[in-house]
């Protein structure tokens, strides 16, 4: 621009297009509901089902059961367990042998001699697993119950010295949030990027800006700075929803939710990519799904947004370990769980600008402007 | 006015692969005039516009525009020129306010969007979307966002097609207001009624090629010098004047 009688300002021209691209942006339906409602519903659902995420073990309590003595209470107040009370006596039978029920217990006062209370469980095969845990919980808990508190110090063998680390409760929230916020970057970012660049190409949109001073490059920059806003926004708000409606853990508060925001950021900048490509490869607006499906779909489904990868078999494991969005939820799931720092995930970083770089030269090639 | 040319055209080529669009056009434009280019679908009018907008390169020629030279100051004749494109779309969901400062974004300057769309009288659609606009508002929004960069000359392609008679009149006024202001227009039609109340002089192009240059005035009378007579009388009025004088001037925007 030697020639140019006043200095003409790109930056400007960047930040106009990427104000009219947010404000596009939040008047379209489809960019809100692939951004937001998507993965808030799965978060809700999974919050959900999920309760605080732990084990529970229904047991239901058998008619005439004394409620007053401790062994009630304790188990009562045992957040594992959960009691099961207004149900007939055939209908538990029913439910222990299909394993809806866990175990039925019965506690009665001991009339007889002997201890003062009897407790009576019934265990199913059913549910084995929870039944064994039920078991050790009875276990230990009568074992509290029937040590009386010690008054004389007595010579000890053997003293035994116990620490527990102190570590988090690991809830469906932590595994399902950060999969259901990284699979929202992905289908913003392919999809968006994709439809908003075709639809701008075949509306001659493109063409009119063109016809005005502004670089392609501030086109480029303009639209992604848009979309990063938008996503961001999004991510900010499913993480917060996240933490205050289901208690997703934020180990190391704001520094947790800052470095998730980077992370969305770098993992945004792949998604485009692919959404550039798609852009150039698509003909019209109904070969853009299909296109961007085939992208989607597959890291949806392999990148450990619902199971963790480690569940997969072993041949599809490293096709899940080839996809970008895997390394993604899995910094992310490190980050807000484990409170690494983003150095500590620099490996999953690593790859993603890995991917940055190869999927950025095969949109070079790809992308078209007209 | 000093016949000043703005747009200088040389022996412009444009070829793709095995076909010529272009096929060596010259032509002059001059500071302060309507100019019309005229031709069949196909003529290379649309291309021709195109390359000197700068949105096309050229197979060969020279063309300068206001003391620029196409080849090397795209972006300095991209800052002194409207352009408004044949069938362009507009950035979706934003309203006509939003477009303009969009546009005034791309220019870099700052303009009131109020003021840009009170000269094509559209303040009343500020809020409104663009797609909402009828095919009026819609070519006299386009002409507005050509005018936000105060260009030396706007380039209007078709901007009458597919408007009913009275929308048709009122933008011819908006135009002829815009060289009244000291812009040059650049103008294409395929109606040659427009053209000859319109345009101060036209080429007619066809095949790539220019077959004449001159005001509308001249070439009606060469052609009655050389004989040509009307098989039917010419009236006083034609029908367009009974279709105006029975509806009215007034525009219809609906």
């Amino acid at each position: 621009m030697n020639n140019s009688p006043k200095k003409y300002n790109n930056t400007k021209a960047t930040l106009a297009i990427a104000k009219g691209s947010l404000r596009s942006m939040l008047r379209s339906p489809s960019a809100v509901v692939f951004t937001l409602a998507f993965p808030l519903i799965f978060i809700l659902v999974f919050g959900f089902i999920g309760g605080n995420g732990g084990i529970k073990i229904d047991v239901g309590v058998a008619k005439g059961t004394d409620t007053t003595n401790m062994v009630y209470q304790a188990l009562k107040a045992n957040p594992v367990v959960h009691l099961v009370l207004n149900k007939t006596e055939a209908d538990m039978k029913a439910d222990l042998e299909k394993g809806r029920l866990d175990a039925i217990i019965s506690v009665q006062k001991n009339t007889l001699g002997g201890a003062p209370i009897l407790l009576d469980v019934q265990y199913t095969k059913a549910s084995r697993e929870n039944s064994k845990i039920f078991a050790s919980v009875i276990n230990s808990m009568i074992s509290r119950i029937n040590t009386p508190p010690v008054i004389t110090p007595v010579p000890m063998l053997v003293q035994l010295h116990e620490s527990t680390i102190e570590g988090r409760i690991y809830k469906t929230i932590d595994f399902i949030l950060p999969g259901q916020l990284g699979f929202s970057l992905l289908s913003s970012g392919v999809f968006g990027t994709a439809f908003v660049f075709l639809s701008l190409r075949i509306t001659l949109v493109i063409k009119r800006f063109f016809a005005t001073p502004v670089k392609r490059y501030s086109i480029v920059l303009g639209e992604m700075l848009a979309r990063m806003i938008f996503s961001l926004i999004g991510a900010l708000f499913i993480i917060m929803i996240g933490h205050y409606a289901f208690g997703f853990t934020l180990v190391n508060g704001v520094v947790t939710v800052v470095n998730m925001l980077i992370l969305s950021i770098i993992g945004l900048i792949v998604f485009m990519g692919f959404g550039f490509v798609v852009s150039g490869i698509a003909k019209n607006e109904s070969s853009v799904p299909p296109i961007a499906n085939i992208i989607t779909l597959p890291q949806f489904l392999l990148s450990g947004t619902f199971f963790s990868i480690s569940a997969f078999p072993a041949w599809l494991q490293p096709i899940s370990r080839a996809l970008p969005l895997t390394y993604l939820n899995d910094a992310m799931r490190k980050v807000a769980f484990e409170g690494a720092t983003l150095f500590d995930v620099s490996h999953q970083i690593l790859i993603l600008f890995i991917w940055m770089v190869i999927i950025y030269t095969v949109a070079v090639k790809t992308f078209k402007w007209e | 006015m000093a016949k000043q040319p703005i747009i200088t055209v040389n022996n412009l080529v444009k070829k793709y692969d095995d076909f010529t669009a272009v096929n060596g056009i010259s032509f002059e434009v001059y500071e302060g005039e309507i100019f019309g280019l005229l031709g069949p679908n196909g003529a290379g009018k649309t291309t021709t516009l195109e390359i000197i907008e700068t949105l096309r390169d050229k197979t060969s020629g020279h063309i300068m525009v206001d003391g620029f030279n196409i080849e090397t100051d795209g972006a300095a004749i991209k800052q002194r020129i409207g352009v408004q494109l044949q069938a362009a779309g507009y950035y979706p969901n934003l309203n006509l306010t939003e477009l303009i400062e969009l546009f005034s974004g791309l220019y870099g300057i700052d303009v009131s969007a109020n003021e840009m769309l009170e000269k094509v009288a559209l303040t009343d659609k500020a809020k409104s979307k663009y797609k909402e606009l009828s095919g009026g508002q819609k070519q006299r929004f386009s002409i507005a966002t050509t005018l936000i960069n105060n260009p030396r000359i706007v380039f209007l392609d078709e901007p009458t097609t597919g408007l009913d008679p009275q929308a048709r009149r009122n933008l011819w006024d908006l135009i002829r207001e815009i060289r009244d202001n000291g812009t040059t227009v650049v103008i294409t039609t395929h109606y040659m009624d427009e053209a000859e109340v319109l345009c101060d002089r036209v080429a007619f192009v066809d095949g790539g090629n220019i077959i004449g240059i001159d005001t509308p005035d001249a070439f009606i009378d060469e052609l009655i010098a050389s004989g040509f007579e009307r098989k039917k009388e010419v009236k006083a009025a034609n029908l367009e004047d009974v279709f105006i004088t029975k509806t009215g001037k007034e525009w219809r925007e609906s």
